[in-house]
């Protein structure tokens, strides 16, 4: 019984030898899951750019069961997001898991991008994983920013009509250059086909491609962790790193169980709150868009929102536009702004973490400011907070170059 | 961590805050769309009082069928009559006509539930008071809508209050609204009605709501229990790990 047991095995390693020798299956697995090696002391942040990955693929996924049914068109489009709530077998759990899946997919981003924040994941030698990452950042925010126009509900044609037109604040071309990307004169069917041709085509790819150079740029240098040490100068005989761990199978059998908790935390969403309160699918948006009838507050939906406080914060259009673009633009810069000797908010003195602790308050502040209804009182406590948004990024050179550190530990602790 | 439980509460309370915002005074429905009672007679009283004039161009008679589990004597007396396939979207009997008596097209009523909420539908509905100039309505002010339940709640009257404004300037407005022609339903038998009302209209707004509430819990044990499971295979891995 043995003997046609060792055929089969011996003549699949001779595929697996042939596949091989023709295309580099065996040495990519290694480089990148089972000899890749990363720090042992990932803590809880460390799940969220496995979970962001495991978002993206579920929004794709989900996304091409919705284009079956979904109808780009300006007459048909309300009505066909209708049709895959009722008529698609299981289209509305479809529909729930991306509309969902478009907050989550923010909130893994957030936590994610604050963990970098924390343990200096942007700095030295990982400033293209960073300088990627907000690239990604960009656009998936552009992902779903379309992506919430093609309900065609109220807040999907008076948020597009709001944004949008932030372009028009552009001296000179500002005018021309609303008008290209609607194609047309207002909002209208033409805007709409072309974002859904963006959204679930053009941009995706976009996506798909900044994920791999990101991964890629990660795994050349390697990953940080929260002691923010390299764990590359320790090795042992063998010339393994003493401070890491294979990918696989100890982070995928970790990050399994992350997936776990995140999709026990997803379906709770799904199943018993798909609307969130108002903050994942709005009310008003279960009305079909109507150029004559103006909503009477519109706002963006939460994931915008900091960045919508600091627009209305400023009084001039040009000016709010600005800076919004500078609030977003500025994280590009952060790996030359931190000059701190050490990476880890651990070792980094008080100022910093002072720094970052405010920094958080800020943003989840802002983030609250920019769903309100825009009273005066809200904005001129937005333009307290936008002030110290940018702050932060200001004071950073200063505060990380002139604190006192502590020293960092030889090996990753705990 | 501490800084994780941090920002979590930070975010709890923003929604918390967010959600407890711009609400009008609404009157609670409480009412319950897995009462399939509660939901099948709001159906009889949405084909009787709401469907000549409010489409749900959304929904099929069918579904609506299937899900309220209509024997084949109540699809034909309240669905399917006249020259409606049981397959038809659920369209107003006169719609045309209907939007000319009140000069604009009485809203689709699909999605009601969802924009506008239960409690505004209900406390919409408990709203209608007579004047001289006719129907008006504490929640949607001059609605062109006339009370089509007076027979069942009576005619309610304003009862009017003066007060002093921040400017010291004297206004008046409507503090109560009281019967004055007594209907078919007493104010209890009222409220109830209308629950029923809300609880179909939810199912209207979103008829997966029955599906997806009573299999999430499956869901959610699964996952629970993968889970565990995975969380045990993961400490096994690492147990070889130093810490």
């Amino acid at each position: 019984m043995a003997k046609p047991a060792s055929n089969i095995s011996r003549q699949l390693s001779n595929f697996g030898g042939w596949i091989d020798e023709r295309i580099p299956v065996s040495s990519f697995w290694k480089a990148h899951i089972s000899e890749y090696y990363a720090p042992k002391n990932f803590n809880f942040f460390y799940f969220f750019g496995s979970l962001a990955m495991l978002v993206l693929v579920l929004q794709i996924v989900t996304g091409i069961f919705l284009t079956m049914h979904y109808k780009p068109n300006a007459a048909e489009a309300f009505a066909s997001v209708e049709y895959i709530m009722r008529d698609v077998e299981w289209g509305w759990l479809i529909r729930y898991m991306h509309s969902t899946g478009a907050s989550f997919f923010f909130v893994v981003v957030y936590l994610h991008m604050f963990r970098g924040l924390m343990y200096g994941s942007y700095k030295s030698p990982r400033e293209l994983v960073w300088v990627l990452g907000v690239f990604i950042y960009l656009v998936l925010m552009a992902e779903a920013f379309m992506g919430y126009v093609l309900p065609w509900g109220q807040m999907s044609y008076w948020g597009a009509q709001v944004i949008i037109s932030l372009f028009g604040a552009i001296p000179v071309v500002g005018d021309a250059l609303v008008e290209w990307i609607r194609g047309d004169f207002f909002v209208s069917d033409a805007t709409l086909n072309r974002f859904f041709a963006l959204h679930v085509i053009a941009v995706p790819l976009a996506l798909l491609l900044l994920v791999v150079l990101h991964l890629a740029a990660l795994h050349e240098v390697g990953s940080n962790n929260p002691d923010g040490i390299d764990v590359k100068k320790k090795k042992d005989s063998q010339g393994r790193p003493l401070d890491a761990v294979p990918f696989h199978p100890y982070y995928t059998v970790k990050d399994i169980f992350g997936v776990g908790v995140f999709l026990t935390l997803f379906a709770f969403v799904i199943f018993y709150a798909p609307e969130f309160g108002g903050l994942f699918l709005e009310p008003d948006n279960f009305n079909p868009a109507d150029p004559l009838v103006t909503p009477q507050h519109i706002v963006p939906v939460w994931y915008f929102t900091p960045y919508y406080a600091i627009l209305r914060a400023v009084p001039d259009k040009l000016a709010g536009v600005i800076m919004m673009g500078l609030a977003i633009m500025v994280l590009f810069l952060l790996p030359w702004l931190d000059r701190s000797k050490v990476r880890s908010i651990r070792y980094k003195g008080l100022g910093s973490k002072i720094l970052l602790a405010v920094f958080a308050i800020t943003f989840i502040r802002l983030g609250m400011l920019g769903m309100g209804e825009g009273t005066h009182a809200q904005t001129i406590e937005s333009r307290i907070w936008t002030f110290a948004y940018f702050a932060f990024f200001i004071l950073m050179p200063f505060v990380t170059k002139y604190e006192k550190t502590r020293p960092e530990p030889e090996r990753v602790t705990k | 961590m501490i800084r994780l439980a941090f920002s979590i509460a930070l975010l709890t309370a923003s929604s918390l805050a967010w959600s407890a915002g711009g609400g009008e005074d609404l009157e609670q429905a409480g009412s319950n769309v897995h009462d399939l009672a509660s939901v099948q007679r709001g159906a009889a009283m949405f084909m009787n009082y709401c469907h000549s004039c409010h489409s749900a161009q959304y929904m099929r008679y069918q579904r609506l069928a299937r899900d309220l589990e209509l024997t084949e004597e109540q699809v034909d007396e309240y669905l399917v009559f006249g020259n409606r396939e049981i397959t038809d979207y659920m369209k107003a009997s006169m719609p045309e006509e209907s939007g000319q008596w009140f000069g604009k097209k009485p809203p689709d009523l699909t999605l009601t539930s969802r924009s506008r909420g239960e409690d505004w539908i209900y406390s919409f509905l408990k709203g209608f008071y007579m004047t001289e100039e006719g129907w008006n309505n504490t929640i949607l002010a001059n609605a062109s809508m006339p009370n089509v339940l007076w027979e069942l709640q009576g005619i309610q009257r304003p009862v009017m209050e003066t007060y002093t404004d921040e400017n010291g300037e004297e206004h008046t407005r409507i503090s109560d609204l009281e019967i004055d022609q007594e209907g078919l339903m007493t104010s209890a038998e009222y409220d109830q009605a209308l629950r029923d009302l809300v609880a179909f209209m939810t199912y209207l707004g979103e008829p997966a709501v029955l599906k997806r509430e009573s299999m999430g819990i499956w869901v959610l044990l699964f996952l629970t229990l993968f889970t565990f499971l995975s969380w045990l295979l993961y400490k096994e891995y690492w147990r070889d790990v130093k810490k």
